[in-house]
């Protein structure tokens, strides 16, 4: 049994500019227009806009909102201040993930999160169940909203042609609510899932196509292109961001994940926090490296990690680098291989160097 | 739509055949089969002197998103691989009958050329 495949408000549109579209996570989404390369290379050289309205959303508001987060949530949500918004983890009693999301504090007591689409529900579902006393609401927004994300070291120029929100003096991680391209009760925040300059655009699902347009047709002299979910990939895995399902998920936490950072244990208490706090002291049983091959061939998502002749983890995600033109990746590796000088892994049978990399491909 | 020349023969897995008039063929992969892989990143190839049965794997053809095999069609010894598609495996994409043909081969059995499909038959299943 399938269920039919969801559509975004710019599914028109995509049919149009000539997208291939794929199912993911449920929806039809475009995975490229052009091709993956070409539409990673404009992002990293001019601009490019992606449809991620498949992407969920929650609005949280209640009095206890704050502490509400702060319990449910690796990070520490309280501090945060009206206006800016927070990478975070959510967690099971276990320490895996249940989902990794941006929380925007509108107010004292109103967020908005944006949720993984494949998430989407089992986190509202996940967040409802844990809300107990709290004087705290969990609303499902997730088709009220469309998302638009214009990243690029171009974004900002092209974005303030269609809108009279001052750009500048939003910081990374800060946000604006205002009109862009004549809709109002758009959130604009420096934020971006591709390692470029760049912005997401939260807008009313309604508005999504004027806005799209009006941002393709300033963007085109300045080398603005629609790009799909595969340069979206390719992009994120040069920048060393994680994906659901793929370098975090339920059997694999932000500690083994390298995102300890995302974790606050100077909170007294959060789901999944004494199991965290064991790993992150006694060190975890494997974690995530990232790396490269001195080939042609992808290593792809279950392809096995050898040290010499010990399988000692497997690839997680795996795809060309347009930047650097050669196969990068990530793996879960065994504690006590991941700095090992002699990892290879096997693609078809054949057994390939793999280097591993301390840093993301793209800062 | 994709180009499907008149001249070629085809199977239903996308790779195309030109039979030469010495009693050789030249095998490569059809418009409609780039397309839908994408970008192409690196093209495996046998070595000649290898053989194959009709419907046997001879190589993989990978592009960023995924890797596909490659299906000889008709029995056959290699006698020659397009080793220019190490350097540019992109022809694949721009060039699918042209520079990109993947491997030039002695058919072992001529008689199995007559199960190909012809260009009509192929488009029909695209």
């Amino acid at each position: 049994m399938s269920e039919p495949l969801a559509r975004t408000p710019l599914y028109d549109l995509h049919a149009e500019l000539g997208a291939r579209l794929v199912p993911f996570a449920g929806w039809e989404m475009p995975v490229q227009y052009t091709g993956i390369i070409e539409e990673h290379m404009a992002v990293r050289k001019a601009a490019g806009l992606f449809d991620v309205s498949h992407m969920g959303e929650a609005r949280i508001r209640g009095r206890d909102a704050a502490a509400f987060l702060d319990r449910i949530m690796t990070n520490e949500l309280s501090t945060l201040k009206p206006g800016a918004a927070r990478y975070t983890l959510m967690c099971q009693p276990d320490g895996g993930c249940v989902d990794d999301l941006i929380v925007y504090r509108f107010s004292e007591t109103e967020f908005l999160i944006c949720l993984n689409a494949s998430n989407a529900q089992k986190d509202i579902a996940w967040m409802r169940s844990l809300i107990g006393t709290a004087k705290v609401e969990v609303l499902d927004e997730c088709a009220a909203w469309a998302q638009l994300a214009i990243q690029g070291p171009l974004a900002e120029q092209i974005l303030a042609l269609t809108t009279a929100l001052p750009l500048a003096t939003i910081r990374r991680f800060g946000f604006l609510v205002g009109e862009v391209a004549g809709a109002s009760g758009c959130v604009v925040s420096r934020t971006g899932y591709t390692g470029s300059a760049g912005f997401e655009i939260y807008l009313p699902a309604a508005s999504a196509t004027k806005v799209a347009r009006a941002l393709l047709a300033a963007g085109k002299p300045l080398g603005l292109t629609p790009a799909g979910l595969g340069a979206r990939d390719s992009l994120r895995l040069e920048a060393g961001y994680p994906l659901y399902g793929h370098e975090i998920s339920e059997r694999i936490s932000p500690i083994q994940a390298g995102l300890g950072w995302t974790v606050k244990f100077t909170k007294s208490q959060f789901v999944g926090r004494e199991a965290l706090r064991r790993q992150a002291e006694g060190g975890p049983p494997s974690s995530v490296v990232m790396f490269s091959l001195a080939d042609r061939r992808i290593a792809r998502q279950g392809a096995t990690v050898f040290a010499g002749d010990t399988a000692v983890g497997e690839v997680l995600s795996g795809t060309l680098s347009p930047v650097l033109n050669k196969p990068i990746g990530t793996a879960l590796v065994a504690a006590g291989f991941t700095g090992s000088s002699e990892l290879t892994v096997d693609i078809r049978g054949t057994r390939l160097p793999l280097h591993v990399s301390a840093e993301p491909f793209v800062k | 739509m994709s180009q499907v020349p008149a001249n070629l023969r085809y199977t239903k897995e996308h790779e195309w055949v030109r039979l030469e008039a010495d009693g050789t063929a030249t095998i490569g992969i059809t418009d409609h089969a780039q397309a839908a892989l994408g970008d192409v990143t690196f093209v495996d190839l046998p070595k000649p002197g290898k053989s194959f049965a009709a419907g046997e794997v001879f190589g993989t053809v990978e592009s960023v998103k995924a890797a596909s095999d490659l299906y000889c069609p008709v029995s056959a010894e290699v006698v020659a691989a397009n080793d220019g598609l190490n350097d540019s495996p992109d022809l694949v994409n721009r060039e699918p009958y042209g520079g990109a043909w993947m491997i030039r081969v002695k058919l072992k059995n001529p008689a199995e050329a007559a199960q190909l499909l012809d260009a009509a038959a192929y488009s029909a299943t695209l």
